[in-house]
Parts: C-alpha cells; structure tokens; sequence
C-alpha cells in the first residue's frame, strides 16, 4: 500500500566528548526529536551505530536499553513530566527506584535537590511549585543517578524568560562541574550558552561548530545585541512623558519584526522565535 | 534484597495507586466482593445442611447394614413374597461366612396389644432380636439390664421396654420386675432402654412405646411370621462394598440363585447412603463454585476495564518511568499486581460480608444451618481464585502497559 518511509535522520555522524555542552537546533521535522530519543536511548537507529560510554546500545534489547537510561542518562523534558501526586523529593527517588541504589535513594535525592536549591521545597508537590522549580526538580531527578548525559528537551521551552535563565545558569554551573549536557532547543539564546551547536535540517547534520564560529550565531548575537540597544533606547524613553510613547515603540517593533526577516531568510530551516524580542516586548506593551 | 526491591517497586506502588483512588477501586472490586461473598455463604450454609443431614446418619451409625427380603421385578410372578423373606439360618450364615461384618441380628417386628393393669394399648411394635442387638444399637439401659444368651436361647419370656412404654402403660417408675401381657402372655420386664425419636426422614417422627423380646420368644409367639430384615455392623466403615460382596455371595448361594437371576435381596449399607450423599452435596457445591466463576469472571472484566482506564490515564506515567529506566517487565509486574491487589482486597471484603451472612444464618432461631460455617478450603479457594482473576483480568492490560513506547508514551495527551 502507499506507506511513505520518511528517513527521520539520514547519515549523521556525532562525537560528543566527555564534558561537552552541545546544542542541537533544528526546526520541527528537522530529525532533532529523533535524534535526541536515540541519544537517549528511547530508540534505536534503524542502522548505523549509537556507542555510549563503549556500549553498543543500537545492538540492544528494550531491557538493557532501559537500565542504560536508568544509569547513564537524565532526562529533562520541556513539560517537566513530574509525577503530580508525589513530593519533589519522591519524584527525584523515582530513578533510584528502578536502580541498584534504590535503598540510599531518598539520601541521594535530597543531595540532588541541594544541588538545584531546592534544599527547602522537598515535601512539597508539583503543583505547589513554581514553572521554574518543577524544572529545577526534574533536573534533581536527572541528576540523582549520576548519569554521563544530561539530556534535555526544550528545558525552558514552558518557562518565562527569567526562569529560563536560571535553569540555564544551573546548566552551566551542572556544566563547570562536569557534567556533560547535550540540549535540544530552538533558542538561540539558549544555545548561545552550549559550548557546541549541532543543526539538523531534513535528517542530515548541516553544521557543528563551537558555538563561538556558528554563523547563524554570530548574526544572532548581532542581532541580539541592537535590539538590547532598542531597548536601552526604550526603557530611556520610558522615562519621557506618555505622548511622546506611541512613536518609540513603533519604531521598535518596527525593528525587532525587520530583524527577524532578516534572520529567518539566512536558514532555510528557519528559526521560528527570535528569542530576543521576548524581553523587548514585556517592556514595549503599553 | 532483590526481592524487596522488586516489592518496593511494585506492591507499594500498587497499594498506593489503589489508595490514592478509594472509590473507583470499590466499585470497581464490586464484582468480586458479591463474589466472593456469596460462594463463601453459599458453600457454608450447605456445609451446615450436610453437617445436619450427615448427624441423623450418624445416629444410626455409618457401619450400619440393613439386609431384607425383595422380590424383583423380573420374578413377580414366580415367588411369592414370602419365599424371599430372610430366615434365621441364612442371617447365621452370614455372620459365619462374611468377615468384613463384625455382627448381625435378625429383627423381627410384630404388632400386638400390651396391657398392664387396666391399661392396654393396641398395635404396640414388638421387637424379636438377638442379645447382640445391643452392641449395635448402643441405647443406654436405664434400669435393669440387657438381653443375655440365656433368655435367647431358653426363650424366656422377658422384655425390655422402652422409657416412654412407662408412662404409656402406667407402670411404676421403677418397672423392673413388673409384669405385661403381651398378646395375652406374661412378661417379664427385665429392663428399660432410653427412647429414641428417630427424625421425620427416616420414617420416625412421633415417638412411641416399643417393646424388646428375644427372637426365640418372638418365633414362639407366632410361629408363622417372619423376619423383617437383618441389621449388621461392619468392622470397618470403608469395608462396605466387601461385605456387601460377602453377604450376596452367602445368600445368592443359599438361594440357588442362577447367575442369571436377579438377587431375592437387598443389602443397604449406611456408608452408602453416606457417600451419595456426600457426593451430591459436593455437586451442589460445585455448581455453586460454577456459579461464582461466573461472577469472578464478571468482575473480572470489571478489573480489567479498569486497568485498562488505567493504564491509559498513566500513558505518560508509564513513558516517564520507562525513560528513566524501569523495564517493561517491571511496569508489567506493576500492572499485575494492581490488579491482583485490587482482586484480593475485593476477596477480603467479600469474606468479611460472607462471614457476616453466614453468622446471620447461624443465629436464625430454629435454623437447620445452626452449624453453618465457613470451610478453611473455601477461603483458600474463593481467594485463590481472586488472585487468578486479577491475574487472567490483569495480564492484557499490564501487557499493554509493558510494550507502550515510552516515546509515545510521553507524548500522550
């Protein structure tokens, strides 16, 4: 019958070191939710190779698989995925639950918990939490089994800007420490705090550079960086009488819609949101 | 140690799952409460009844055998009914040949006026038997004593009556000594035995006078009567089908009977009745266990549609745990043993409603079920059967639970 085979990912050759902080940006279709379940080992390749720490986990039965998740990977995910009628602290054990290291598990959840300043907030539930500390306690809980990877799906992608931030800041500090993090995003600015940027467009790998070299980084951080001038502009007109309002902030929206034309016609596999228009739009809203 | 992981991964999940959902696992265990419950009433309150029934059995003794004259359907017109009536010589026979009885008295029944002073009272049952009758009947000798060989074998003219005889007859409270007319004879009464009412289901119902002779005397009496039947008592409960091939042997024998003829006889024993019985107070039971199969099996469905709500309200639940590394046997186990718990928890409840049903039947005043209670093999088994409700009910659902993709799993809305 007519089933088209669609090639999710084609020909992608990674390395990524111990300590690494990779990025993976891509559009949606663009292969980077694939990418990212069979670098987490929630699937496999239908050919090709995936080693992980020397093992081979695309030769793998769903078993196995499932304790090298246990073991070697966090994961984060953008809707936090807490269990809503367990404590923080017991939704941290959860891994642990299904380790070896079940009976230490609520001494090393509540050191997880610490580790994300959540030292105050255990007995608390999910929904007695804030956007921001739900996240704070999924990255607990990625953390509790020591795993290589930290994997993370659009960690901020349901977190306000600020909140993003923070748990972009645990990243790094995660990071100095020695974790490894690979995150999937399509946020320039949280890319911009990965080491490395890996973009995926149809299946195939279409650059990987530092972070640094990325020319649609470059001309993002560019971009970033007049419209953090609009907004110094904005928040000195603020200041000014409310007639002369109107005029300022056309002129700045004016602005952030012609860069993002701008960025959106350099990547055929467009870049949706222009992360730095967020913060310019809470102070424009009259 | 791997066991209690395993515990702590999947009973305390499932206790609490169940918890946390109070009144949807009610509902949903309803099936197999009533169950539960009603085998549980339906097989105490029939163990009760066997338990009644099997008591008026036992009155008579389970190692009773009853001999007796029959002419068979075939031979109507060829023997009379006399001729197959048993005789004396064939009950010695008996005794002699057949080793699995360990006695045998012939008992001879007449009915004949009894008068003491001015008192008389019609058809009175006289009883002609053997000394030995007193092994087998076991009734208590009030006053006096028993039979002895001598009065059988020199036709003495004594007999033992029965206590209720004593009022009927007006006699002192102390009779012994005293004398009766049995059809006009003098007799001596040597003794007074207790009175039995026999229940309705064996013919007995009211309680009447009865008056014990020596067989030898009672031929005396009337010489031309015969023989009611034999009553013997075997040595061993179980040794009822040899005895029974003994005496037909004896008196097949004595009989000249051509191995094609049918038997001038019929050899009952109590065990007999005893086991048919049984066997068809196990068939009640087991129509009884059909019928909450039945109902298991409807509860059943019950629990797994349950799951089955379950395990599609946890979609994301069961991803979350497959991703950070449970494996599909454990959200399997998981599963299972939700559903198992949820059936045993049903179970207890039911047990707990059937014991109170059959307490209930127990204090009925006048209830034949006064002995009515819960057999131990009928706990196992309705739990046991719980259990593999929950098993049978549980594995498609944990099944599907196991083999979700924990990647559309996560996705799940």
């Amino acid at each position: 019958m007519g089933v088209e085979r669609v090639r999710a990912l084609d020909g992608v050759d990674l390395d990524i070191q111990r300590n690494e902080f990779v990025a993976i940006m891509g559009a949606s279709g663009s292969g980077k939710s694939t990418l990212m379940n069979i670098l987490g080992c929630l699937d496999r390749p239908s050919s090709g190779i995936y080693t992980l720490n020397g093992k081979p986990t695309h030769k793998m039965r769903a078993g196995a698989l499932a304790r090298v998740r246990n073991q070697e990977i966090g994961f984060i995910f953008q809707s936090f995925e807490l269990l809503p009628r367990q404590s923080a602290l017991k939704n941290v054990m959860l891994p642990l639950l299904y380790s070896k290291g079940m009976f230490k598990a609520r001494k090393r959840a509540k050191n997880a918990l610490k580790r994300v300043g959540l030292e105050t907030r255990m007995s608390h539930r999910p929904n007695q939490l804030s956007g921001g500390q739900r996240q704070r306690v999924a990255v607990a809980r990625a953390l509790v089994s020591e795993p290589s990877i930290l994997l993370a799906d659009e960690p901020t992608g349901n977190l306000d800007s600020t909140t993003s931030s923070e748990i972009i800041a645990l990243f790094k500090q995660l990071h100095d420490e020695g974790q490894t993090i690979i995150i999937v995003t399509h946020e320039e600015e949280v890319a911009s705090h990965a080491q490395r940027i890996v973009r995926l467009s149809d299946g195939k790998v279409i650059s990987d550079n530092p972070t640094a070299e990325d020319p649609l980084h470059r001309k993002f951080v560019t971009a970033m960086a007049s419209t953090i001038q609009t907004q110094v502009q904005d928040i000195d007109q603020n200041h000014i009488p409310k007639q002369l309002d109107d005029t300022s902030t056309n002129n700045s929206t004016k602005r952030a819609h012609e860069l993002s034309q701008e960025t959106e016609a350099l990547d055929a596999s467009s870049i949706h949101t222009m992360p730095g228009t967020k913060p310019a739009r809470g102070v424009i809203q009259p | 140690m791997i066991l209690l992981r395993l515990a702590f991964q999947t009973v305390f999940l499932a206790l609490s799952q169940i918890f946390s959902n109070k009144i949807r696992s009610m509902l949903t265990t309803l099936g197999v409460i009533i169950g539960v419950a009603s085998v549980i009433s339906v097989i105490a309150a029939l163990d009760g009844l066997q338990n009644n029934i099997l008591g008026e059995f036992e009155k008579f003794g389970a190692k009773r055998v009853f001999i007796d004259g029959r002419r068979p359907e075939s031979m109507r017109n060829k023997i009379t009914w006399r001729e197959v009536q048993l005789k004396e010589i064939e009950v010695t026979e008996i005794l002699k040949h057949s080793e699995s009885l360990d006695l045998i008295v012939p008992m001879w029944y007449g009915g004949y006026s009894i008068a003491h002073g001015k008192r008389t009272i019609d058809s009175v049952s006289v009883i002609g038997m053997w000394p030995s009758w007193h092994k087998i009947e076991n009734r208590q000798i009030l006053q006096g004593r028993q039979f002895s060989a001598i009065d059988e074998d020199e036709k003495r003219q004594v007999c033992l009556i029965n206590e209720h005889a004593i009022q009927e007859l007006d006699l002192d409270r102390n009779p012994v000594g005293s004398y009766i007319l049995v059809s006009g004879r003098r007799f001596l009464i040597v003794g007074v035995v207790e009175t039995i009412q026999m229940s309705a289901m064996f013919g007995g119902g009211d309680t009447s006078t009865e008056v014990f002779i020596p067989f030898s005397t009672a031929r005396k009496l009337n010489p031309n009567g015969w023989l009611n039947y034999a009553q013997g008592e075997l040595k061993d409960p179980n040794a009822a089908e040899d005895a029974i091939a003994e005496i037909r042997f004896v008196l097949r024998k004595m009989r000249g009977l051509e191995p094609d003829e049918e038997d001038t006889f019929q050899i009952q024993v109590m065990q007999r009745f005893i086991d048919q019985f049984n066997s068809m107070a196990g068939a009640i039971k087991a129509g009884a266990g059909g019928i909450v199969a039945i109902s298991l099996l409807v509860g059943g469905i019950g629990i797994m549609n349950i799951m089955l709500v379950s395990v599609s309200e946890r979609t994301r639940e069961i991803g979350l745990r497959k991703a950070v590394g449970a494996r599909p046997m454990i959200i399997l186990t998981q599963f299972l043993v939700e559903a198992v718990v949820l059936c045993l928890v049903g179970a207890g409840i039911g047990l707990l409603i059937g014991e109170g049903f059959v307490l209930g039947l127990r204090l009925m005043p006048d209830s034949p079920l006064s002995k009515a209670s819960v057999p131990f093999w009928a706990i196992v088994l309705s739990v046991g059967f719980s259990a593999a409700t929950g098993i049978i009910f549980g594995m498609f659902p944990a099944i599907k639970a196991a083999r979700l993709n924990p990647i559309d799993a996560l996705r799940h809305e």
